[in-house]
């Protein structure tokens, strides 16, 4: 187990490798060099001289590819233009955020998505089936940011059962030690606080966690179908098994393969979905750190964001091939 | 100076949903009530629509930062509530010199500085001889933009200083600041709260001047992060990037401290989320409402207030286009908008009809300027006078995805005025693009636009931060060289007594509104939306709007 953890943070390294050398040449291939992104159309031939002198532009590719290096391994992200902040600084700030809301979505997306994809399968062609797939079709093609607004107005602003906006009330003067709100405020017992933060990654969660939940329902749904109709349920059947040890042994463990992988690709849309579900709750989170980013040209926070996606792709799929091998014992063996 | 939004409230809150909501909130009020004690009512919870750049005003030149900046710090020279003029504040009163250099300021006595410093003549001189001599990144105009822009020069460029020496005078109170060349406008620019008065100590012992990075991308100092020291009624607290920060009421403010006794700025950039925050009670109120969200706002029971108009929206015409160089053709455009049926359909409430690029509070603002009254028929005859009786082809650009004070919905403006001109016989072709950083881009740096809209917000009470700032050279924005109305406007600034520059910005108007580079259209108010609690606000047409003077219900 080790060495297969070991083996895949070593295959790591080269795919940051390229990812690195990529992103490399793309700041140096923008339409009119980096200096002429920075400063837009206008700039005097002088300014971006100067500026590419400030940030070594003007050197031989290679010294300039080693200084990049140098700094990236070293920690060196960089400074965001828009901020006057280390890119890493940044992310530190904001990336908690996106974690635990991300991590609500999930819990949401796979606590309510498995069950209900497993019912759908079990009363296949029924009342049960039908209306599943429609929610999980609706949930697909609902837009994240309407689906946001909806969701925003009906329980926010006309019912007030949750909070509108932002990671905690105003009002309430919480401690932080990790940066991520709710665990701060159990560690620090400021149990307001953390329930605070807590209703204020629901509404949020929900609108981020609707389309990998339309996701996963629809794959177990088929996947357990599939498994359904297995010789090896017919003959446990047949044996007399009990229904309960055949819908969690038999069927739910095998079906659960296609599930976790697709969850694993689910990460992918949760960053983009929380550029969007951020900006409506006002969430401060690097989802919309990001589309800041984007939109004032700021491409050491880019490039880093790259870096740092690339990064947790790479890990969240590392969990997910792990876990085959709990769920899969075939897996194990090979 | 710059930003915005819409929708309307619905009766879906039915019986059985509110029981439900008051007991599945219940522990979260309670908790709230808990964190918060007695002081409820004296939190003020403001929206932004992005954190300040810095806590830095010298270093700042955004909206944000202004806003939080007026409640830690003062400058000598505030304005007098309602109005553009400038008034006393940290100086009580000022004398120029007869040779309009020399300014000597009478300082407030007994003011302390929130690190428990004394303000005084040394503190002034201290602030000004920071400013002259910032070196490096400091000096770039994305730093130091406002004493860049005004005062032009600095120790390492004397030859180009406005600013010369500051000398304290015989007692801590009188302080003597000279010039090197005339500038009018000195007095009402100390309003601006990139001079406002800080801390040498405090500036000192964070850093305020290790500015470092290049030139766009500045990076923000320790002092500028989390130590902002300033003689306001409001102390700084702390700053959670991207989501808020809070600013508490200062024991030993002079004045008066107010209702007021905590202020939370709450990020939240989106427009539309704005309003859903202060129609959930979120916030207590936000900036620069929609047109459309103002009348749905109001009849739910929330207070609009609107400023004074302190802004212009143009519609620009690019004289790089053959047909647009005929003042003709100029003419016909003009008369060819109606501006009150625009301002009636696009424009919030409280928006004044322009005449001319400053509004009616600025002075040299001409009663008397030339005006084209709306007349299709006539716009038609000048048209085919000057060589198109079938009009022509114009390239119409105007900005998409954005808010600004003078412009909330440009999309709608735009749709407007291309019917009007369409009535004319001008075929227009729409050239939409996003604002930043594409459509600033396209108009003022380069020639491929036709028409355009684009407006302006005042900073202070100056009429070359208008007139001069359009129209004072040649740009691609309008694409025209006219070398008297340049020279004009060179002359009406380097004035430097204000009753003498009066008559010279109003031949100025004059002249611009007979060579029409551009349309008047509208001077927009922007309105802000506030919770019913919020009884009184002290609403300012150049922002100066300072919360010690907010009133607040119980």
């Amino acid at each position: 187990m080790l060495r297969v953890i070991g083996k895949r943070l070593a295959l790591l390294v080269p795919t940051l490798f390229g990812l690195s050398l990529l992103l490399f040449f793309w700041v140096r291939s923008l339409p009119g060099g980096p200096a002429t992104a920075l400063l837009g159309e206008r700039a005097t031939p002088e300014r971006i001289a100067e500026v590419n002198a400030a940030y070594g532009f003007d050197r031989p590719i290679v010294e300039q590819y080693v200084t990049y290096m140098g700094r990236l391994l070293s920690g060196d992200f960089g400074v965001s233009i828009e901020t006057g902040r280390p890119v890493l600084e940044e992310f530190a700030l904001r990336f908690p955020a996106t974690i635990e809301l991300a991590i609500v979505a999930l819990i949401f997306a796979i606590g309510v998505g498995i069950p209900l994809g497993y019912i759908a399968a079990k009363y296949y062609g029924k009342a049960a089936d039908h209306v599943s797939v429609v929610v999980s079709l609706i949930g697909i093609t609902i837009p994240v940011f309407f689906l946001a607004f909806i969701l925003k107005w009906v329980f926010a602003v006309q019912l007030g059962w949750f909070p509108p906006d932002g990671r905690q009330d105003s009002r309430i003067d919480a401690t932080h030690v990790t940066g991520f709100w709710v665990l701060d405020g159990i560690l620090t017992g400021e149990f307001d606080a953390a329930w605070d933060a807590f209703m204020h990654l629901i509404l949020p969660g929900l609108a981020l966690g609707t389309i990998p939940l339309a996701i996963i329902v629809r794959i177990t749904r088929a996947s357990v179908l599939e498994v359904s109709g297995a010789d090896y349920v017919r003959t446990a059947r047949a044996k007399g098994v009990m229904e309960r040890t055949i819908r969690d042994r038999f069927v739910l463990r095998n079906a659960l393969l296609p599930v976790v992988t697709t969850i694993g690709l689910q990460v992918g849309l949760l960053i983009s979905g929380a550029v969007l579900t951020e900006t409506v709750f006002a969430f401060s989170g690097i989802g919309r750190f990001l589309s800041q980013a984007i939109f004032s040209r700021d491409f050491p926070v880019l490039q880093g964001f790259i870096l740092f996606i690339a990064i947790i792709y790479a890990l969240i799929n590392l969990i997910v091939d792990l876990s085959y091998s709990l769920i899969d014992p075939r897996v194990r063996v090979q | 100076m710059f930003t915005s939004n819409h929708r309307r409230r619905g009766m879906f809150a039915a019986a059985s949903g509110v029981a439900i909501a008051a007991l599945l909130t219940g522990c979260v009020q309670s908790d709230r009530d808990d964190a918060s004690s007695d002081d409820v009512d004296s939190t003020f919870v403001f929206a932004a629509s992005s954190d300040p750049a810095t806590l830095d005003p010298a270093f700042a030149s955004d909206g944000e930062s202004f806003r939080v900046a007026r409640q830690i710090f003062e400058g000598l020279v505030g304005v007098e509530p309602g109005t553009a003029d400038p008034a006393p504040l940290l100086a009580e009163s000022w004398e120029q010199s007869a040779d309009g250099l020399s300014y000597t300021f009478a300082l407030k006595e007994g003011v302390t500085f929130h690190d428990g410093t004394d303000f005084n003549a040394e503190a002034v001189c201290y602030n000004f001889d920071r400013w002259y001599n910032f070196t490096g990144v400091a000096q770039s105009p994305s730093a130091g933009y406002y004493y860049n822009s005004l005062f032009r020069g600095y120790a390492d460029s004397p030859e180009d200083a406005v600013y010369e020496s500051c000398t304290p005078g015989d007692s801590e109170t009188e302080v003597t600041v000279t010039l090197a060349k005339p500038f009018a406008g000195f007095i009402a620019a100390l309003s601006l709260p990139a001079f406002a008065m800080q801390s040498p100590e405090a500036l000192e012992e964070f850093g305020a001047d290790d500015l470092t990075g290049s030139d766009e991308a500045v990076s923000i100092t320790e002092y500028g992060q989390s130590h902002p020291v300033g003689t306001g009624p409001f102390v700084f607290d702390s700053w959670e990037v991207g989501s808020q920060l809070e600013l508490s009421a200062y024991d030993e403010y002079w004045g008066d401290q107010g209702d007021v006794q905590q202020i939370v700025f709450r990020v939240i950039d989106d427009p539309q989320a704005r309003r859903q925050s202060l129609e959930a009670g979120s916030i207590d109120g936000y900036d620069l409402v929609g047109p459309a969200d103002t009348v749905a706002l109001e009849e739910d029971g929330y207070q609009i207030v609107a400023r004074d108009p302190f802004t212009i929206l143009y519609l620009g015409m690019n004289q790089a286009v053959p047909e647009l160089q005929d003042v003709r053709v100029r003419q016909a455009i003009t008369m060819a908008i109606d501006k009150q049926q625009l301002i009636d359909q696009t424009l919030p409430e409280g928006t004044e009809l322009a005449t001319q690029f400053i509004p009616p509070v600025v002075a040299g603002y001409n009663e008397d300027v030339t005006t084209y009254d709306y007349d299709p028929e006539a716009a038609r005859a000048l048209l085919a006078d000057a060589g198109y009786p079938d009009g022509f082809t114009l390239q119409f650009n105007y900005p998409t995805g954005v808010s600004r004070p003078y412009m909330p919905t440009p999309e709608e403006v735009f749709t407007n005025i291309s019917a009007q001109l369409t009535e004319i016989g001008i075929t227009i072709d729409p050239q939409p693009n996003a604002w930043s950083p594409d459509y600033l881009d396209r108009i003022q740096g380069g020639e491929n636009h036709g028409i355009h809209l684009l407006g302006w917000t005042g900073d202070y009470n100056d009429t070359d931060n208008f007139v001069g700032v359009f129209f004072g050279a040649e740009k691609p924005e309008f694409g025209f060289d006219n070398p008297e109305l340049f020279a004009a406007l060179d002359e009406a600034r380097a004035v430097s007594d204000l009753d003498e520059q009066l008559p010279l910005y109003e031949d100025i108007n004059e002249t611009i509104a007979e060579f029409i580079p551009a349309v008047p259209l509208a001077h927009p108010a922007p309105s802000l939306a506030f919770a019913e609690r919020v009884e009184s606000y002290p609403v300012s047409p150049v922002n100066d709007e300072v919360y010690n003077l907010i009133e607040l219900a119980e």
